[in-house]
C-alpha cells in the first residue's frame, strides 16, 4: 500500500510566480496513493528539509516526490534527507518544475496544468520504486604503474610514499624511458640523467616497489579495485638475484656492432647489454637475435667470463599474474620517422638527423662523448640548420597537432651547440616560438641574445647534397624572400607520436584512443588524468605530447586519484545498474555484446551434482555503470535496471 | 470559436545530454511551447520502441527521442545503439500505421539550451499541424464494442 509524500517548493518566486502551487497541492492530493501533499518555499533549506524527514517519520512514507528544480540540482540533497529519515535513498523521484516549466513556460494556466502532470507521472514511477542499497566492491590496494620512464617513476614513488605498494613494469632492459636519452633539459639546462638517475634509484630500492624490466604486460582481466594483469617477464639469460653488475660480460663479447638501440644508432652495443651506463637495474640482458652462443652454440664467452655463474642460457620467459585495484598506464612516445619526408633528405644524407640524435651526440655519456660531430665523417659541424615543425602541424602529410616541445628543445639544441662550438653557426626555421611554459620564454630569448641563434621564419622546401655541404633551402617569409643556406648538418625537430604498438595496447588493457593512437582521458579539460575506464589512469607522453615538467605534474595527478581510490578498503558505487532475472534468460548474449563496458558475463548454473543446467548472463555491479543499453537489447525481458525499471518507465509514461 | 488544437509531446530524453540542455534552456530562461513532457532516461540506449508506442496509445500526439550527439555519449555507445533501432523502428512504423511524421529524433548536447528550446517549437507547431492523433482512440473504441467480455 503505497504512501506518497509529495512535496511542492516554490523555490522563492522561481516557481510560485509560474506555477499555481496551489491548485498543485490540490490536485496531487487527489491522487491515489498520495498520502500528504504539502509546499513550503524552499524545501532544500533545513527547515525544508526537516519539514520533508518529519512527514516521513509521521506518515511511515514509502515513497517520496520532490517537486522542484532539476533533479541535477538537489537529487543528492534529498536523498540524504530521506536516508536521515529512515526511509531507502532510492525512494525519492525529483519532478522538474522549475528548469522545464516556470523558467520556460509565459501562460500560468499552461505551465500549472504541465506541472500537475510532471509531478502524477513522477508519482507512479516512485510507486514501483525499490529499495536500493550502494553496491559495495572490495579494492585490491596495491596499484600496477605500467612504464618506466620519467612519469611512471613519479607515479610509482608518489603511490609509494604513500604506503602503498606499487608494481612498475617496464618493457626496456631498464628504467628511464627517453629522459635518460637527453643531454639537458629546458629551461634549466640540467643535466638530464643527473636528475633522472637518483630518482630511477629511489623507485628500485624502495620497499614498496616492485620494480619488472624487461618485461611486458599480456593481458588485463577484471575491474576497478579488482584487476589481474598478466606480465611476462622476458628471460635476460642473467640471474638478476646474483649478478652485481661489475660489467665483465660486456667487455669480454665479441660480437661488438650492433647498432644501439638508446643511442639512436650512432653508437654500438654488444649482444650481451645494458642499454646505458646507468642503467637500473644494473643488469645485463642478451640480445638472443645477435648472440654467438644461441645462433649456432659456440662462443659463451660471457659465462666464462662470469666469476659468479650469473649467466643462465636456459632461463625461461615467465608469466607472473598480479592482483592490483589499479592501473597507470604511463607509456610513453616513440619519435616519428621522418623518412616519409624526402625534402629533408633523412635517410638519405648522414647528417640530417633528429631532436633525439642530437641529444646523444650532446650528452656527455653519450656516443662522441658530448661532442657535436657530424655522423658521416666525424667532424665538427660549422653550420647547423635546425628545421622546426618537420613533421608536426602539418595537414597533408605528417601529424595535425603540435608536438608541444620542439621549439623549446630547438633554442637548447642551438644554445647547447654554440657553448660547445663556440664559432659555430645556428640558424633554426621555424613557423611559430611556442614557449609557454614558465620560464620558456626567458630560455629562448636567451639562445637568440647570448647565444646567436639565428630564427628564420620560414618552411624548409628541399635539403640536397652539394660539394660536400647540405644546402637547405627555405623561404625568410619576414624579408620576404628565398633563403639558401649551406650546412654541415641539420637537425629536424621531428614529430613525437604515440608507441608503434599503442593502440594494439589500449585493446589488451581497455582504454580507448583517438585517431592518432594517444589514449584518451575521460574529460579533455576536468578529467585529464583518468581514461574511460574506471580504474585505469593516464600519465606523461602517452595521452599526448608533453614536457618533462607536465609528465611529472600528470603523473602526481593520477597517483592521487589512485590513492584516493585507495583511501577506503571498499568501494561505493550507486546501485542504478542491471540485474539479470536468472530463469527468463536465454543466454542468447545480446547484452554480453551490447554492454560498452563489459560489464556483463556468462555464468554457468549447475544443479547440486554439477551438471550444467544452464547458462545465463551476469551482471557484474563493479563495472555496470547504469546505461540500460542491455535492457532494450534484451529479447526476452530478462533484464531490466535499477531506477529505470521497465514498470517505472511505462507507469510514468502512462500517467502522463 | 472553436480553441487551436494543443498537442501532448512526451520526449524521451537521456539525462547526460537532453536533459541537461533543456535545464540550460531552463536556467537561461529561455521560453517554449508547453506542450511537451519530459521522461528521464540514463542514456537513449535504454529506449524501447514499447515506450514510443505506449505514449502514443495513452494520448499523446508526438513522440520526441533525443541523446547525445554521435561520438559523446556519457556511456560511450548507447546513442549508437539507439540510432540503430530507430533505424530498423521507422520501417515498422509504415506496418503499424503510424505517420513517421508524429516521432522525432534528434541530437541535442547539454550545451545546446537554445536548440532545445527552437526543437521544441518546431515540432510543437509540426505536430499540431498534423491534427491530433486519435488512431488509437479509434481502434480502442472498436475494440470496447466489439468485445465479448
Amino acid at each position: 500500500m503505497a504512501k506518497i509524500g509529495v512535496f511542492i517548493c516554490h523555490c522563492g518566486e522561481n516557481i510560485a510566480s509560474m506555477v499555481d502551487t496551489g491548485k498543485l497541492v490540490s490536485s496531487i492530493a487527489e491522487h491515489p496513493g498520495v498520502e500528504v501533499s504539502t509546499e513550503y518555499k524552499y524545501f532544500c533549506s533545513d527547515p525544508g528539509q526537516e519539514t520533508v524527514k518529519k512527514a516521513i517519520r509521521d506518515h511511515n512514507l514509502t515513497g517520496v516526490v520532490v517537486a522542484a528544480c532539476s533533479p541535477r540540482m538537489h537529487e543528492q540533497t534529498f536523498r540524504k534527507a530521506c536516508a536521515e529519515a529512515g526511509l531507502n535513498p532510492y525512494m525519492l523521484e525529483m519532478a522538474n518544475i522549475r528548469e522545464h516549466c516556470s523558467w520556460v513556460h509565459t501562460d500560468m494556466v499552461e505551465a500549472t496544468e504541465k506541472a500537475i502532470e510532471i509531478t502524477r507521472s513522477l508519482v507512479e514511477k516512485v510507486k514501483r520504486n525499490n529499495d536500493l542499497e550502494p553496491i559495495s566492491v572490495p579494492v585490491t590496494r596495491r596499484a600496477m604503474v605500467i612504464g618506466g620512464g620519467v612519469a611512471g617513476i613519479q607515479a610509482a614513488l608518489d603511490i609509494a610514499s604513500a604506503g602503498r605498494e606499487v608494481v612498475l613494469v617496464e618493457r626496456e632492459p631498464s628504467i628511464g624511458g627517453h629522459m635518460a636519452q637527453l643531454s639537458e633539459t629546458f629551461p634549466t639546462l640540467d643535466c638530464s640523467q643527473c636528475i633522472l638517475t637518483p630518482r630511477m634509484v629511489e623507485a628500485i630500492q624502495h620497499p614498496n616497489i616492485t620494480v619488472m624490466t624487461y618485461s611486458e604486460v599480456e593481458e588485463v582481466d577484471g575491474y576497478i579495485g579488482n584487476f589481474t594483469v598478466k606480465v611476462r617477464k622476458k628471460a635476460r639469460y642473467v640471474k638478476m638475484e646474483t649478478c652485481t653488475g661489475c660489467g665483465d660480460c660486456i667487455q669480454k663479447c665479441p660480437v661488438k656492432k650492433i647498432p644501439s638501440e638508446f643511442e639512436c644508432s650512432l653508437g654500438n652495443r654488444t649482444a650481451i647489454y645494458t642499454p646505458f651506463a646507468q642503467a637500473v637495474p644494473n643488469v645485463p640482458v642478451i640480445d638472443r637475435s645477435r648472440c654467438t652462443y644461441f645462433k649456432n652454440g659456440k662462443c659463451a664467452i660471457c659465462k666464462k667470463t662470469c666469476q659468479i655463474n650469473s649467466i643462465d642460457f636456459d632461463q625461461q620467459d615467465t608469466i607472473e599474474s598480479i592482483e592490483v585495484g589499479a592501473i597507470i598506464v604511463a607509456t610513453g612516445f616513440q619519435v616519428q620517422n621522418t623518412a616519409g619526408y624526402g625534402e629533408y633528405g633523412y635517410g638519405r644524407y648522414k647528417d640530417v638527423i633528429t631532436g633525439l640524435h642530437f641529444e646523444r651526440l650532446a650528452s656527455a655519456s653519450g656516443p662522441t662523448a658530448g661532442k657535436i660531430l657530424r655522423p658521416s665523417d666525424g667532424k665538427e659541424p660549422q653550420t647547423v640548420v635546425f628545421i622546426q615543425c618537420a613533421g608536426s602541424r602539418d595537414v597533408s602529410k605528417g601529424v595535425r597537432y603540435c608536438s608541444r616541445i620542439c621549439c623549446m628543445y630547438t633554442s637548447k639544441h642551438a644554445m647547447l651547440y654554440a657553448h660547445k662550438v663556440h664559432h659555430g653557426v645556428s640558424q633554426i626555421f621555424y613557423m611559430d616560438i611556442r614557449a609557454a611554459g614558465k620560464g620558456y620564454d626567458e630560455f629562448t630569448r636567451r639562445a637568440i641574445e647570448e647565444d646567436k641563434a639565428g630564427y628564420i621564419r620560414g618552411r624548409v622546401s628541399k635539403v640536397y647534397e652539394e660539394n660536400g655541404k647540405l644546402i637547405v633551402r627555405g623561404a625568410d617569409t619576414l624579408l620576404g624572400r628565398q633563403v639558401e643556406v649551406e650546412a654541415d648538418m641539420v637537425v629536424l625537430a621531428t614529430a613525437i607520436v604515440p608507441q608503434p604498438d599503442a593502440k594494439e595496447f589500449a585493446k589488451k588493457v581497455g582504454i580507448s584512443y583517438d585517431e592518432y593512437g594517444f589514449y584518451n582521458e575521460a574529460h579533455l579539460k576536468l578529467r585529464p588524468v583518468e581514461s574511460s575506464t574506471a580504474g585505469i589512469y593516464l600519465a606523461g607522453a602517452c595521452q599526448s605530447p608533453k614536457d618533462i615538467p607536465d609528465s611529472v605534474a600528470q603523473a602526481s595527478a593520477a597517483a592521487a586519484k589512485v590513492l584516493g581510490l585507495f583511501s577506503k578498503e571498499r568501494l561505493e558505487r550507486e546501485p542504478v545498474v542491471a540485474m539479470v532475472t536468472d530463469s527468463t534468460c536465454a543466454g542468447c548474449w545480446g547484452c554480453v555484446e551490447a554492454c560498452p563496458y563489459n560489464a556483463i558475463d556468462r555464468r554457468d548454473i549447475t544443479d547440486r551434482n554439477g551438471n550444467l543446467i544452464k547458462r545465463v548472463a551476469s551482471v557484474n555491479p563493479g563495472l555496470c555503470q547504469g546505461c540500460g543499453t542491455c535492457v532494450s537489447f534484451c529479447r526476452s525481458n530478462s533484464i531490466d535496471l535499477a531506477g529505470f525499471t521497465e514498470k517505472q518507465i511505462f507507469a510514468e509514461v502512462m500517467a502522463l | 470559436m472553436s480553441e487551436p488544437f494543443e498537442p501532448k509531446i512526451v520526449a524521451f530524453v537521456c539525462t547526460y545530454c537532453t536533459y541537461a540542455g533543456a535545464d540550460l534552456a531552463g536556467t537561461s530562461r529561455m521560453k517554449y511551447a508547453s506542450n511537451v513532457r519530459i521522461v528521464r532516461l540514463p542514456c537513449t540506449g535504454r529506449i524501447s520502441p514499447m515506450f514510443i508506442l505506449k505514449a502514443l496509445q495513452k494520448g499523446a500526439d508526438g513522440v520526441l527521442v533525443s541523446g547525445c550527439h554521435p561520438g559523446d555519449c556519457h556511456f560511450a555507445q548507447g546513442n549508437y545503439h539507439a540510432r540503430r533501432r530507430w533505424t530498423v523502428f521507422r520501417a515498422l512504423l509504415a506496418f503499424t500505421g503510424i505517420p513517421e511524421e508524429r516521432i522525432k529524433f534528434s541530437w541535442i548536447s547539454a550545451a545546446e539550451g537554445a536548440k532545445f528550446a527552437e526543437l521544441i517549437n518546431g515540432i510543437t507547431e509540426e505536430i499540431r499541424s498534423l491534427g491530433p492523433f486519435e488512431q488509437y482512440q479509434e481502434l480502442q473504441t472498436v475494440i470496447e464494442t466489439q468485445s465479448t467480455y
